[in-house]
């Protein structure tokens, strides 16, 4: 007992699954078995404790007016900001709130990209992702290059899920790379790239380089100061915290010569009747009423995040990941995609032979085993792999053998309905 | 163990499922996509001057409810005049499969319907 007390992987999750109250409901008296993660996080008391209390207690306009009440609700609004920051080794002015990644990717193609007085993307030029990308990292940039006439490129992945580095090598030599945007973590095959590395390699050849961070932040360490990209992005909800709520970090230069993308209340100092002058960063970039509850919940999701400790938040995982891919690979026709576990997040995606994911999804849906199936949002991923879907389990904090174990068992048993 | 879902004949309609393929020169084809899932299902008719359907193959990638339900259907709609199938709804279909559809599959056992009914019709709409 006391070895196993000691055991990483089952003391965090012990510790915490209390916090998270949806864990204990059960579904025909089986417990709920929650691997899906990558898609969204589940929330800890402490969250939505926050959320609720900002309405009971201090719920009021932000920035604007004098009453102690809106005092309160700005300062837990900024406050949030404030923690969130420093956390991620971030400024709160290079810290800005949008509604999720996908909008903060979209916010720098338009406001980056598409500005035609600095021409930062234009005919000619390369916009670079990589086979890996979910759509949001994909289709953005299709549609900056659509109307610029750029280039869009993939640098392609290896039979193991890794980048291609000679590809990128190769890609970024061309010397027209002017966006390089990759992924921190693979959602779909759960491969930790060396952004650090990246971000110095894609500078060095005269890129600017997006990170999307949707993946990374609630399972690893991240400092963005360190990775000293351009722009770093991720989204709340996955993150222990609220849907609606996302953030972009950039780099202070850019960020202070880019024009607002969307016009509006609060991004704004003077309004004249023909122009206007726009609110120092990062307001600048948060036209209208900001979803200031879902701040607080994030503030209160990266709180936990850090009280756990995010480096041991990616050990725990790391070894539900050594568990698990071995007992996977036990299984007959399942093949596990992407990397070894030593490359890997918190993130396992495979195909059974003889079964469709979603018949998958279902059978290990009825023993309240949840996991994601389809395409996860990375369709040209899927066609550079040859298959259509992938089943995919994904780990929290809250996660531990016992969920690997009801994983196993499960899909033992969906194999055999299928007379597998 | 019996499924409620998985039922013998719908695994049996997905292991080997019957006019799996394409046809030679087809009267009438039509190819779509779920886009919840990515699933992909095409069709490929003959269809006779009396507007009857002689022959029919469907090809595709999908789960156990959408490939058994493209089998058992396309058992029924071969010699329907296309006028008929134009009529076909999403009931005929849920009737003939003989299993309890959820809503988040309802789309997987749909799919042929609706390639079906955009072969002969080109509207390409979701079955109700
Ligand atoms: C790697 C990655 N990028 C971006 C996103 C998009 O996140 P959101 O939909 O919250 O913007 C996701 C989540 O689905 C993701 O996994």
């Amino acid at each position: 007992m006391t070895e196993q007390a000691v055991h990483a992987p089952a003391s965090l999750a012990q510790r915490v699954r209390g916090d998270f109250p949806i864990l204990a409901q059960e579904q025909d008296g089986k417990r709920l078995v929650y691997l899906d993660s990558a898609a969204t996080g589940q929330k800890p008391s402490s969250v939505i404790d926050a959320i609720d209390s900002f309405y009971r207690n201090s719920n009021a306009p932000i920035h604007r007016s004098t009453y102690a009440l809106a005092e309160s609700s700005t300062q837990l609004f900024e406050g949030a900001r404030e923690r969130i920051a420093a956390f991620m080794g971030a400024t709160t002015e290079t810290t800005i709130f949008t509604r999720n990644a996908t909008e903060a990717i979209n916010l720098v193609a338009h406001a980056w990209g598409r500005d035609p007085r600095t021409g930062n993307i234009g005919e000619g030029d390369v916009v670079l992702v990589t086979e890996m990308e979910h759509h949001s990292n994909i289709v953005p940039w299709q549609m900056l290059c659509r109307d610029t006439g750029a280039t869009l490129d993939y640098v392609k992945i290896t039979d193991d899920g890794l980048l291609d580095a000679d590809d990128l090598a190769a890609k970024l030599a061309g010397g027209n790379v002017k966006l390089f945007a990759v992924a921190h973590i693979s959602n779909v095959l759960g491969t930790v790239n060396d952004v650090k590395a990246l971000v110095a390699q894609a500078r060095a050849a005269g890129a600017t380089v997006l990170i999307d961070g949707s993946q990374a932040v609630p399972q690893m360490p991240v400092n963005v100061a360190e990775i000293d990209a351009d722009f770093y992005v991720w989204t709340g909800h996955k993150a222990y915290g609220p849907t609606g709520i996302g953030v972009l970090h950039g780099r202070r230069e850019l960020l202070a010569t880019m024009r607002p993308w969307l016009g509006g209340g609060d991004m704004i100092k003077v309004v004249n009747w023909n122009d206007s002058s726009y609110n120092d960063l990062p307001w600048k970039f948060e036209a209208g009423t900001s979803a200031v509850a879902e701040a607080v919940g994030l503030g209160a999701a990266i709180d936990f995040i850090a009280e756990l400790g995010s480096e041991n938040i990616r050990a725990h995982e790391h070894a539900l990941v050594e568990n698990a891919l071995p007992r996977l690979a036990e299984i007959p026709g399942l093949t596990v995609v992407g990397p070894g576990a030593e490359a890997r997040g918190g993130v396992i995606s495979f195909t059974l032979d003889g079964m469709h994911p979603h018949d998958v999804g279902e059978l290990l849906g009825r023993e309240n085993v949840c996991v994601r199936t389809g395409h996860h949002c990375a369709q040209p991923l899927m066609r550079r792999l040859g298959i259509p879907a992938t089943a995919r389990a994904s780990f929290a904090c809250f996660n531990d053998t016992d969920d690997v174990d009801a994983l196993i068992e499960a899909l033992h048993k969906a194999r055999k309905v299928f007379g597998l | 163990m019996m499924d409620e879902l998985y039922r013998d004949y719908i695994l049996e309609h997905y292991k080997e499922p019957h006019h799996f393929g394409e046809l030679e020169n087809p009267d009438m084809q039509a190819h779509d996509v779920n886009p919840l899932c990515g699933d992909e299902l095409g069709v490929h008719l003959k269809v006779d001057e009396s507007g009857t359907i002689t022959d029919l193959a469907f090809h595709g990638k999908g789960c156990a409810i959408s490939q058994a339900s493209a089998s058992i259907a396309s058992e029924e709609l071969i010699g329907m005049k296309v006028d008929d199938v134009a009529k076909l709804d999403a009931d005929w279909l849920i009737d003939l499969l003989g299993i309890e559809i959820s809503p988040t599959r309802r789309k997987c056992a749909l799919l042929n319907l609706k390639v079906m009914r955009g072969a002969v019709t080109g509207d390409a709409s979701w079955p109700e």
